[in-house]
């Protein structure tokens, strides 16, 4: 399993960088948003929050009609399906390679853009927080959403048409904690743990639901 | 001999063939259910005094309530038939979950629309996004892309395994829907009839808006058991013009393969 993720992060590292494309990805999105809603800052520092996650929500759909595209094309997937391990298991540490490519450096890179947005320390704190906990259950919701449209040759904006409703409750949650921890009265560590309990549910039923999906499309 | 026989039983419709004829006698009797119970149902919310409140525009209620409900009970019939296809694999139960797509995203409009057109009189304005409404508008976008979905692929049977399991897991949105006005106290007002207490409405409302209900579902089953039936259709439609085209390939040889 350790050398599954390995072999994952590395081919996605030597094709492309799909890391970098991610945050440069991320980048053009949060920078779009001040030339629409005017270089406000007091108006800008208040929609932070949400122009962060709607980027990292935008840049981990990204690479997801690749997740099991390319094994599919060179009959790897086969092999992943037939091996003695779990298939879940392996979409799992899939899903996993999928979050450390993209919802990762999304998170490194909030201080940078979180004071471009003119957002408070104790903001960036807690935007950095609600991503690491809640970017991972975009990529394990997402996989669902990749295993079905696995056999569609352009299936790129159908997961995204279908995997975007299903990923609001983590946008709702996110977005409540960090109102919570920079307003007073709203409470932080309630949608917080709802993140995470998403997050821990999807890791669990994201990767059951798709290797029903991938088993019975192999044959 | 006693063992040999097979009990009748509700797998027999499971069937096709058998399905197809069951369908055949019960739509005829569908259609007029289905236009007796709207015509009293119709009758019954017109004649409904005005409220002291909202006056005549209560009657929205008779239309969108059960639209409503209707949106979520064809969510429902669309996730049980997606475990028959996942559990038994049946071509029927994908026949069902696919016919039943477009109803539910019509029902979703219409409760959304008619929603709309109530609460400007009653609330100021046309849309608000309040919990509920949310809600219900991501329910649409799961319809919507549900459908999309199922007309992705060349082949209609691979699509069956795919649209089940995308339609069990955005099944998480219809608790959210029923509890939305609990937990979020926004704008729509929490459930008054499905309460554990007794409904908070008057008689003279509750007894039309059940009948409507009666009604929705009575369309619904009518639709949805002609939509299986011209799905059906369809499909030995294509599976002839296959077999077809396969005779004709092999009668005529390919002039190129030489």
């Amino acid at each position: 399993m350790t050398a599954l993720l390995k072999r994952e992060i590395l081919l996605s590292i030597r094709a492309g960088g799909s890391a970098l494309t991610g945050v440069l990805f991320f980048l053009a999105v949060v920078s779009v948003f001040p030339f629409a809603v005017g270089p406000d800052t007091k108006l800008l520092s208040h929609l932070a929050p949400a122009i962060l996650w709607i980027g990292a929500l935008l840049a981990s759909l990204l690479g997801l009609d690749r997740l099991f595209a390319q094994e599919r094309e060179d009959g790897s997937l086969d092999m992943l399906v037939m091996q003695s391990h779990p298939l879940a298991l392996t979409i799992f540490v899939k899903a996993l390679a999928h979050w450390i490519m993209t919802g990762l450096p999304l998170v490194l890179a909030t201080p940078l853009f979180g004071v471009m947005l003119n957002l408070s320390p104790l903001g960036i704190g807690a935007t950095m927080i609600t991503l690491l906990a809640g970017t991972p259950a975009i990529s394990f919701i997402g996989a669902v959403g990749a295993a079905v449209s696995v056999k569609l040759p352009r299936g790129g904006m159908l997961i995204s048409v279908l995997v975007l409703p299903l990923v609001i409750p983590v946008l709702i949650f996110g977005v409540a904690a960090i109102t919570g921890a920079l307003e007073d009265p709203a409470p932080f560590t309630a949608p917080f743990l709802f993140v995470c309990a998403i997050t821990l549910f999807t890791s669990v039923l994201g990767p059951l639901a798709a290797s029903i999906m991938l088993r019975h499309s192999a044959d | 001999m006693s063992s040999e026989t097979i009990k009748p039983s509700i797998w027999a419709f499971a069937n096709p063939t058998r399905f197809m004829g069951f369908a055949n006698k019960a739509i005829p009797v569908l259609v007029i259910i289905t236009f007796l119970l709207l015509a009293v149902g119709l009758w019954l919310s017109f004649i409904a005094p005005e409220d002291y409140q909202q006056g005549y525009t209560v009657l929205i209620m008779f239309i969108h309530v059960p639209a409503a409900w209707l949106a979520m009970m064809t969510y429902s019939v669309m996730s049980i038939s997606a475990i028959g296809t996942i559990v038994w694999r049946h071509p029927l139960a994908d026949v069902s979950l696919r016919s039943a797509a477009p109803l539910g995203a019509m029902f979703t409009i219409l409760a959304l629309a008619t929603g709309s057109l109530w609460g400007k009189p009653m609330w100021g304005t046309w849309w608000e996004w309040d919990a509920r409404m949310t809600s219900v508008l991501v329910l649409l976008i799961i319809y919507l892309g549900l459908i999309a979905l199922s007309k992705a692929f060349d082949e209609p049977s691979e699509a069956a395994l795919p649209l089940a399991v995308m339609t069990l897991t955005g099944f998480a949105i219809i608790p959210i829907i029923k509890f939305s006005v609990d937990w979020w106290n926004t704008l729509h007002q929490p459930a008054s009839v499905s309460r554990l207490d007794k409904p908070a409405m008057g008689p003279e409302f509750l007894y039309p808006l059940l009948i409507m209900a009666l009604a929705y579902m009575a369309i619904f089953f009518t639709l949805h058991m002609m939509a299986m039936r011209n799905e059906i259709l369809n499909r030995r439609i294509r599976t002839m013009k296959m077999s077809a085209a396969r005779k004709q390939s092999v009668t005529i040889p390919n002039e190129g393969a030489t």
